[in-house]
């Protein structure tokens, strides 16, 4: 596959499956993701939106290599232009690829936040982070804190300023802002805008598309864990004729201020998908085709679109 | 063929010990009072192949002693944990359910028994209590069921804060309803695994109690007379009779423990999956 | 037959700091309260209190000018945030409605629910399909108020507008009074007939 030369991280064809037991003792690949793209280039925030089992954090997951023992993985990851090995992403992980994690859960309990932000650098980023922690509202007193001690929004701030002070190229920030403040929420994302700037990278994964389109320049739009559109992020305020996918679509009119219109069904299992597209059985659009094979993603009015009736 | 996954290979392990515990059991059960009956005519022959385990001072068949030995120290074994388990899962839920003070006084007993050495305890129970298989019995439950309680507090307590079991309460459910269709089929597997990782444990006391003089009496067969008996002999050079009921005794141990841990592995949701 | 919060205080333990100070409010059947502030107002204590989870500290919840009932179905009902701690994960999701009464057709109809997750269990389904089941669960047992604690933060958009549209049109049918806390300004504005924002000071009402 020919890599896009500029690009920071490249994703094509990537599928996740997961070894379940089914019944008794027979074992099933379930299928999570698939045929997932995403590019994401120097100096830009890229949101990924979706419900909440399209595959949104399994992504980050194997971006960082940090899958569970019973998944498995195809498909091209690469980071600068090289191939990301499962060495490669140790590597980089923590150091030049940062997370923030989705559950606070992810904090060491036994650690007070200050040592446990500044992480292994030496020396030690501590002025940096005193800096960062003022800016996302969290009080002086938080450095001396053990992670029980913080509020929900606090320590989801913390674990964002954590990864602002690592020098990551790119940040993978997975629901940073639930239990902010919206003045928080604004902060936080204000600095991940800032850090794009300076031609890092940040992907954003969120189910909060109002937020996500304030702040993104790009939003990637996923659907039973493959990518069903990527637009600028200026065409989710225009509204749904400047969107490509039926499914981004109908994602617009269902927000409240935009009509509360939700279109009915839901999102098809992993283990029970759609032959074709698997938008397909939900779609107003649907033609047989559709129904046929999985869609190719093409080049639509500056974005990229998997569906045969995007125009 | 396709490689066999984990978890068959786990189940179909579990199933073999589960066969060769229960097949020892019922020879051991059903094996008639004249066929451990000796004469002195074979006495302290060492093992050989009509003899797997050699004979003893009285000339009766080690082998078959051991396994209808065995048979003894396994239901005073399943009977003590299973007794002991239950006691725990009342206690444990007692705890976590009554008042504060229950609460205090059930973890200061705990804390007392558990402070005590096992063996001293059964000794001292086993001994006011008349001796034998009833002393023993009462025994072995009496101070094994601590452990067990402890956890099935914790359970009971981190259960009663689930946001699911505080929804049931306001759907008009009673404790006694809770408690029977959310806390106890939560609690099943807990139970079965305890019970199981408690019989090595139970039977090892039985063993060692019996060994001491403080158990069951010298004329059952059980595996702690057995060694008991042996040690008179063994300066003797009459090695056998110490060694291979011992050995046997250290396998089904062994085999116990590696069936709970299995069955854990099984039922439990986080490792279910590898 | 109103519901109210008469001079409500609450606080967790002696030593800790008030959650909530001073508040009161009524809320009427068929009316819908929206109730927006960021974290740390006690937003969630109050759904709580209301529903009867938990007890004030100082002051009374009426339902009737008369204290909730203790025992028995609550005629005032809470829906949580997340669905997946609100069920319990050893059961059948059939088994899940059933707890609240007799399974009905219309019900599962109005929600969106397929039969097939009627035998599966709750690890096997999405938040969105969950938190259908803990709303069916809340309307089926008869409630007269409702509670949604922030149901459908963690749920996309279009999953949002499936169960709200289920939830308001119940909540027409049977003339339900309701308390919904949210964060979001829209979503207040399209499904509340009355939005108070915790922040101005003391809630009175």
């Amino acid at each position: 596959m020919k890599q896009k030369e500029d690009s920071l991280l490249e994703i094509h064809d990537l599928s996740v499956s997961f070894r379940m037991y089914d019944h008794g003792l027979e074992q099933t690949d379930l299928q999570v993701i698939s045929n997932l793209y995403l590019t994401v280039y120097p100096g830009e925030i890229v949101a990924v939106a979706g419900s909440s089992g399209s595959g949104k954090s399994l992504l980050a997951s194997a971006i960082l290599g940090i899958l569970p023992g019973n998944a498995s993985l195809r498909g091209h990851l690469h980071y600068k232009g090289e191939e990301l090995t499962p060495r490669r992403q140790k590597y980089l992980r923590g150091s030049e690829i940062a997370l923030v994690p989705q559950s606070v859960s992810y904090l060491d309990p036994l650690m007070k936040i200050g040592v446990q932000a500044d992480g292994h650098k030496k020396p030690y980023p501590t002025e940096k982070r005193r800096s960062v922690f003022k800016r996302l509202d969290l009080p002086d007193k938080t450095e001396q804190l053990f992670p029980f001690q913080l509020s929900g929004g606090m320590a989801r701030r913390v674990l964002v300023g954590a990864a602002l002070i690592t020098d990551a190229q790119l940040v993978i920030a997975d629901e940073p802002t639930p239990g902010m403040s919206l003045e928080q929420a604004m902060e936080a994302l204000q600095m991940f805008r800032e850090m794009a700037d300076e031609g890092k990278a940040v992907i954003l994964i969120t189910h909060d598309i109002d937020l996500a389109v304030e702040f993104a320049d790009r939003v990637a739009v996923f659907y039973a864990g493959t990518t069903v559109e990527t637009a600028p992020a200026a065409d989710f305020k225009n509204g749904p004729d400047s969107l490509r996918h039926p499914y981004s679509k109908a994602l617009w009119r269902a927000l409240p201020q935009n009509g509360f219109w939700p279109i009915p069904g839901f999102q098809p299992y992993a283990g029970n998908l759609p032959k074709g597209c698997l938008f397909a059985p939900r779609c107003p659009y649907k033609t047989a085709e559709c129904e046929r094979e999985l869609p190719s993603v093409k080049e639509v009015r500056g974005g990229e679109v998997r569906c045969c009736h995007a125009t | 063929m396709k490689k066999m996954n984990r978890r068959t290979k786990v189940v179909i392990l579990t199933a073999v010990m589960a066969v060769v515990l229960i097949t020892i059991y019922m020879i051991g059960i059903f094996m008639p009072e004249d066929a451990v009956t000796g004469s002195f005519l074979n006495a302290k022959r060492p093992p050989s192949w009509a003899q797997p385990f050699g004979t003893d001072a009285l000339g009766r068949d080690l082998f078959l002693r051991t396994l209808k030995g065995l048979s003894v120290s396994m239901t005073v074994g399943i009977a003590a944990s299973l007794i002991s388990a239950v006691i725990a899962v009342i206690v444990g839920i007692a705890a976590a359910t009554g008042s504060k003070w229950v609460d205090g006084f059930i973890n200061w007993i705990i804390d007392l028994v558990m402070s005590v050495p096992h063996t001293i305890l059964v000794i001292l129970i086993s001994f006011v209590m008349g001796r034998g298989m009833k002393g023993l019995l009462i025994g072995i439950a009496a101070t094994h069921w601590c452990s067990l309680a402890r956890l099935i507090r914790g359970e009971v307590l981190k259960l009663r804060g689930q946001q699911y079991i505080a929804v049931s309460r306001k759907l008009g459910k009673s404790s006694k309803w809770i408690l029977v269709h959310h806390l106890l089929p939560h609690l099943a597997p807990q139970f079965l695994v305890g019970l199981i990782l408690l019989f090595p444990h139970a039977i090892l006391h039985e063993a060692s109690i019996s060994f001491l003089g403080f158990g069951l009496s010298p004329e059952q067969p059980a595996i702690g007379i057995i060694l008991s008996e042996s040690m008179r002999y063994l300066s003797a050079g009459m090695w056998w009779p110490a060694v291979l009921p011992g050995l046997t005794l250290v396998l089904i141990v062994l085999m116990m423990d590696k069936l709970g841990d299995n069955l854990r592995m099984i039922l439990n949701p986080h490792s279910a999956q590898e | 037959m109103p519901l109210e919060a008469k001079n409500v205080y609450f606080r967790y333990d002696k030593k800790q700091p008030w959650v909530l100070e001073d508040r009161s409010l009524i809320l009427h059947r068929g009316e819908r309260l929206a109730l927006s502030a960021p974290s740390g107002y006690g937003k969630t204590t109050l759904a709580m209190l209301l529903a009867g989870y938990l007890k004030p500290t100082q002051g009374r919840i009426l339902l009737d000018d008369k204290p909730l009932p203790q025992k028995g179905v609550c005629p005032v009902q809470l829906i949580y945030q997340h669905p997946e701690k609100a069920i319990n994960p050893r059961w059948r999701l059939r088994r899940v409605l059933e707890e609240s009464g007799e399974l009905r057709e219309e019900m599962l109809d109005a929600l969106g629910i397929e039969r097939a997750w009627l035998n599966r269990f709750p690890g096997e389904l999405s938040g969105g399909e969950l938190q259908r089941f803990c709303v069916a669960r809340a309307l089926s047992c008869g409630a007269e108020y409702l509670i949604c604690d922030e149901i459908s933060t963690m749920l996309d958009a279009i999953t949002q507008a499936q169960i709200w549209n289920a939830v308001l049109k119940e909540a027409d049918k049977h003339n339900m009074g309701m308390i919904a806390v949210t964060h979001n300004k829209h979503l207040a504005g399209r499904i509340a007939t009355r939005i108070v924002d915790l922040t101005d000071g003391k809630l009175r009402l």
